[in-house]
């Protein structure tokens, strides 16, 4: 166990905001859900009292009839906002002035930095290099996320959870957000900033970064590991099996959408445009993992190998 | 005083010549009076708020009254983005994190410091490196200045991803805010773009490299790199690709330091803004934050449009 390889790592300005993001993320994840819950038994008790619901004012806020629905912006919005900035302020002013930032030796296009790091809020795509080519990688999967990001709400025929914290009602929804915002970007980020050492290897947190490690291992395209040699039967074999993945992620997805009554209900009210998007969108978010799965457990490079790009 | 009379003797001296007053009281007289009205005005700047000037930059009264506080928001440049009232609930902070106020508190700052940098750096490359050396080591706060920047920089790519994270989870970008949701994630972009840009600037090792990664993977870009599929087909070489138009030639060298320069500076910032006015604008229109809205229950659902 090498504590000051740790350290270094923790301790390098730059990756500050991981750490903090190591405490950021779970706190507001347990902050957010924890007030779906409370919303959820809330509307189990409404939907098991009619009458309740009717006269209910149907939140988990503290409630009096006699309340004013509406407050001043001035003071009781404005002072908030105003104590967020001066806290804002004050922890800059702290953090500007206990840690310097970062400046390293003049650039110099002769001598690599090994390793050489995009800033952190990219490593999350930096790490997908390692599954994917660069024109895949680099270039259209973080367009996709871009893109699938701004059609959420354009495929989301959910109406319910509209403007307030819930989980039963938005299960997949909600489901599909962790697993791309804190499963692949988060957590891709924070293997990017501390797990990957020289040479973009793999080094568990406490072992030293040793730049003259050297890893034997063979990764292979699927039709070497096949054995098959004909240029053209691996065409037709990584097509087959990039089809089967599509086809098999496409149910898995249509399998998942339609799992219970509600779910279904949603789905009904989908049209065909909408549900082809949000199939394209999950198929392409899906092969990460399991590129990554059959990277790092089966040593597969490539599985589709073609004269003009390689998946 | 007699001899005062006697100097002025031919004629009348007009005004003063009853009751035999001289000049010199007269001057004292006067001055007594111009004290008093002084003494009298004194008064009223005891309450500041009734004078022309006062009411002529703040325009509105500042009491208790129900009245002076929507109009002390409502007539307010920096205020008027707000509406008078809101709901009591939306000021919870358990609701809205505040991450999207903070966010947009920490572009000012970030504005601020880096109009500040701005004076002190040469986007060149003889001298971008020695000017942060001289910023660091010469400018009176500079290394502050600096190091606040870059630390506001890392802290708003964290506060505007919280912000989408919560918008999602109270799912706030449904119905009527499905724009602005996309306007959003056009901002995210923009943030990280920004906050890349400057990467390149100090001109180091760390920057270089960075930028180096990051660009590297522009040449791979499918029909527009000379890298990408399809690339070589339509006639991309490494000095017409994308790449090229990035970094303003085929490696990061003086070209790439001044365009990183002017987006992260001039172009982006302004880009940036326009999309913020647009952002906070639709939160207005589309009528104010989304919630905590009443829950709603699934026998409730009314059919599609």
């Amino acid at each position: 166990m090498d504590w000051h390889q740790l350290w270094t790592i923790l301790a390098t300005p730059d990756n500050v905001p991981i750490t903090l993001l190591l405490f950021v993320i779970p706190f507001y994840t347990w902050y957010g859900l924890r007030q779906s819950l409370a919303n959820d038994r809330l509307i189990e008790k409404l939907e098991a009292d009619p009458a309740l619901a009717k006269t209910h004012h149907r939140k988990t806020q503290p409630y009096r009839p006699e309340w004013a629905r509406e407050v001043h912006v001035w003071p009781y919005l404005l002072r908030i906002e105003f104590l967020a900035a001066i806290i804002v302020t004050i922890i800059l002013f702290v953090w500007s002035i206990v840690l310097n930032a970062p400046l390293e030796e003049p650039a110099n296009p002769t001598l690599t930095m090994n390793p050489s790091k995009a800033p952190w809020y990219f490593l999350g795509l930096q790490e997908m290099l390692v599954y994917f080519d660069p024109w895949m990688a680099g270039v259209v999967l973080p367009s996709l996320i871009i893109v699938g990001l701004m059609v959420i709400p354009y495929i989301d025929e959910n109406p319910l959870g509209n403007g307030y914290y819930v989980y039963k009602q938005r299960k997949f929804a909600i489901w599909t957000f962790i697993f791309g915002f804190i499963i692949l970007w988060v957590s891709m980020i924070i293997i990017g900033t501390m797990i990957r050492g020289p040479g973009w290897m793999w080094f568990w947190p406490g072992q030293t970064w040793d730049h003259n490690r050297l890893i034997f291992e063979v990764n292979r395209d699927l039709h070497e590991i096949l054995g098959i040699r004909n240029r053209w039967v691996a065409f037709f074999l990584g097509g087959g099996a990039t089809t089967l993945y599509l086809v098999g992620a496409a149910i898995g997805i249509h399998k998942l959408i339609t799992l219970t009554p509600f779910s279904k209900k949603i789905y009904k009210r989908m049209s065909l445009l909408q549900y082809v998007t949000m199939q394209i969108f999950l198929i392409t978010m899906l092969s990460l993992p399991v590129k990554m799965v059959l990277r790092l457990l089966f040593r597969i490079k490539y599985v589709w190998v073609t004269p003009w790009f390689n998946i | 005083m007699a001899e005062t009379n006697g100097n002025s003797g031919n004629g009348a001296p007009a005004g003063n010549g009853s009751g035999g007053k001289s000049v010199l009281t007269t001057l004292v007289e006067g001055s007594k009076e111009v004290k008093d009205r002084a003494l009298k005005e004194i008064e009223t700047y005891k309450k500041p708020e009734k004078t022309d000037l006062w009411k002529s930059i703040l325009r509105v009264k500042h009491d208790e009254t129900p009245r002076s506080r929507a109009l002390g928001v409502l007539s307010n440049v920096f205020l008027h983005l707000h509406p008078a009232k809101i709901n009591r609930d939306a000021v919870a902070y358990n609701y809205t994190w505040g991450m999207g106020g903070i966010s947009f508190y920490i572009y000012i700052v970030l504005v601020f410091t880096g109009a500040l940098l701005m004076f002190y750096y040469h986007p060149s490359k003889v001298v971008a490196f020695r000017d942060i050396l001289y910023l660091e080591h010469d400018v009176p706060f500079g290394k502050l200045l600096r190091n606040m920047h870059r630390w506001a920089a890392h802290l708003m790519v964290i506060t505007v991803e919280l912000h989408m994270f919560r918008v999602f989870l109270t799912g706030s970008y449904k119905r009527p805010r499905e724009f602005n949701w996309v306007v959003g994630v056009i901002l995210l972009v923009l943030t990280l773009l920004l906050s890349f840009t400057g990467y390149l600037l100090p001109d180091d090792q760390l920057g270089f490299w960075a930028v180096t990664v990051g660009t590297n993977m522009a040449r791979a870009t499918p029909l527009l790199g000379h890298d990408g599929p399809f690339g070589l087909e339509l006639g991309m070489t490494p000095f017409n690709d994308v790449r090229f138009a990035l970094l303003g030639g085929s490696i990061v060298d003086s070209n790439a330091l001044l365009r990183a320069y002017i987006w992260h500076c001039v172009a982006i910032p302004i880009i940036a803004s326009a999309f913020m006015v647009v952002h906070f604008w639709r939160i207005r229109k589309d009528g104010g934050i989304s919630g905590p809205a009443p829950v709603m229950l699934e026998s409730e659902i009314k059919e599609r449009r």
